[in-house]
C-alpha cells in the first residue's frame, strides 16, 4: 500500500468540499473493492475519504410503490430489510447473494454501483428494475450509467447519495457464480415492468448490459419457452481463465430462463 | 495478540475474522484507522475466563472442527455472527450456505459444520 491522507468527514457537504480540487483523492464507501486494489499497489490516490460516518447516506425508505436505498447502505441490510423483501424480493435476494457474509457487513451499494465491476450484481437490479440514481449534483436514469469496465457517468467529486427502485410486476435474478471468488460469472436480471420487460445482463461484458431480443420477446409472452431460441453473440463478450466468451453467452440465455421462470413462481 | 490469521490476504479466505460492533468482518480489508471508536473482538476475547472457553470454540473441540487450525479463529468468529443472524437456529444447510467466505483446506468442512450446529443452542442457553 503507497501512503496517502485518510479522512472521515461526517457530513455529505464535508465529503464533497473534502474531494474538491484533489484530483487524485478517491472516495471510499465500505471498501471491499478499494482496499484491496491499495493493497495491491493497484491504486495510488493522495487522498481516501471514508463515507463511512456519513450516517445521512445510509438507510431505507419507502414512498408509495418505489423502494430508495441510501447509497451507504451495506448488502446485509438490504437483503434482510422487511421493505424491501415485501416490495422488491428479487432485490433482497440478490444482496443476500453477494460475496459472503463478511463482505456483505461491510459492502455498499453505492459502493458498488459507483465501481461498475464487471461482475458486480448490483448493476443488473439498477438497469433491469430501471431504477434512478441520485448524487449530490442530480439524478441519473439508469439507461446509460454504467459506460463500460469501471466506468460510469460519475463526474470527479460526484457521490451517489441514493438509489430508487420502482417496484416491477415480477422480478427475479439468477446467477452462476465463480466457484472460488463468487463474482458471476454471468447473472441476469429480468424485470416485468408496466412498461415492458428489461433483461439485464452482468459478467458477461465490460459493464451491465441489456438483451432488446429478449426484451422484446418477453413483453408478447413472459415465459422462459418465449426465449429459448434467442442467442447471444459471443462477440466483445469477457473470456478467461474461468471461462470462454462462447461460455459466457450460453450462460446468458439459461441464466435468463431461470430468472423467467422464478419470477412467474 | 496472535490468534487473528492473516491467510489469503484478499478478503477470500476468512482467517482473519473479526467482530466489530456485532457484526463479522474480513479484517484484512479494514483498515485500523477505520475502526477508531468502535468494539473490536478477536479469537481472544471470546473466553469468559482463562479454564472456560466460548461455547462456539468448546463445540469446536468437542466435534474435533480442526486439522492444522488456521482457519479456526475465523471459523469461529464467523460461526458466532452465523448463528445470532439466524436467531439460534441452523440446520446443515444454511451453515454450508453461510461458511462461504471461509476456507479450510484441511478437514471438509464436514466437523465444522457439525459443530457449528451443536454450538447453536448451546449459545443460546449460555446468553452468548
Amino acid at each position: 500500500m503507497y501512503d496517502f491522507a485518510y479522512h472521515r468527514p461526517k457530513s455529505l457537504a464535508d465529503a464533497v468540499a473534502t474531494l474538491k480540487g484533489k484530483e487524485e483523492a478517491r472516495p471510499m464507501s465500505g471498501g471491499m473493492t478499494l482496499i484491496p486494489t491499495l493493497k495491491q499497489r493497484l491504486a495510488k490516490p493522495s487522498d481516501v475519504v471514508d463515507l463511512g460516518g456519513i450516517a445521512e447516506l445510509a438507510g431505507i425508505k419507502v414512498a408509495g410503490d418505489v423502494v430508495t436505498i441510501g447509497a451507504m447502505t451495506k448488502h446485509y441490510d438490504v437483503s434482510v430489510s422487511p421493505d424491501v423483501k415485501k416490495i422488491i424480493p428479487a432485490l433482497a435476494d440478490l444482496a443476500g447473494h453477494i460475496g459472503d457474509p463478511a463482505v456483505r457487513n461491510r459492502g455498499t451499494m453505492g459502493g458498488s454501483v459507483a465501481n461498475s465491476d464487471p461482475a458486480a450484481d448490483y448493476p443488473a437490479a439498477v438497469v433491469a428494475l430501471n431504477a434512478t440514481i441520485t448524487t449530490n449534483t442530480g439524478k441519473h436514469p439508469a439507461d446509460g450509467f454504467f459506460k463500460g469496465l469501471f466506468e460510469t457517468a460519475l463526474k470527479d467529486g460526484e457521490l451517489i447519495t441514493a438509489i430508487s427502485f420502482p417496484k416491477p410486476e415480477k422480478a427475479a435474478y439468477m446467477k452462476f457464480p465463480n466457484p472460488a471468488s463468487r463474482y458471476a460469472m454471468v447473472g441476469v436480471f429480468v424485470a416485468k415492468t408496466k412498461d415492458g420487460v428489461r433483461v439485464a445482463v452482468t459478467g458477461a461484458g465490460s459493464a451491465v448490459f441489456r438483451v432488446k431480443a429478449m426484451e422484446d420477446a418477453l413483453s408478447k409472452n413472459f415465459t422462459s419457452a418465449a426465449i429459448k431460441d434467442i442467442k447471444i453473440p459471443a462477440t466483445d463478450l469477457n473470456s478467461d481463465i474461468h471461462g470462454s466468451a462462447e461460455y459466457r453467452a450460453h450462460l446468458v440465455g439459461v441464466m435468463a430462463r431461470r430468472a423467467v421462470d422464478a419470477a412467474n413462481k | 495478540m496472535t490468534g487473528t490469521h492473516v491467510g489469503c490476504d484478499t478478503s477470500q479466505c476468512g482467517a482473519c475474522v473479526v467482530e466489530i460492533d456485532g457484526k463479522s468482518v474480513k479484517s484484512c480489508t479494514i483498515l485500523a484507522v477505520q475502526v477508531e471508536g468502535s468494539k473490536v473482538t478477536t479469537i481472544e476475547g471470546l473466553a469468559p475466563s482463562a479454564d472456560k472457553l466460548h461455547p462456539m470454540q468448546e463445540a469446536f473441540r468437542d466435534n474435533h472442527a480442526l486439522q492444522c487450525g488456521f482457519c479456526t479463529p475465523g471459523m469461529v468468529m464467523s460461526a458466532i455472527d452465523m448463528v445470532k443472524r439466524n436467531n439460534y437456529q441452523l440446520d446443515e444447510a444454511t451453515v454450508r450456505r453461510e461458511l462461504e467466505g471461509n476456507l479450510c483446506r484441511c478437514t471438509g468442512y464436514h466437523n465444522i459444520v457439525k459443530a457449528i450446529l451443536a454450538a447453536a443452542p448451546a449459545m443460546k442457553s449460555a446468553g452468548v
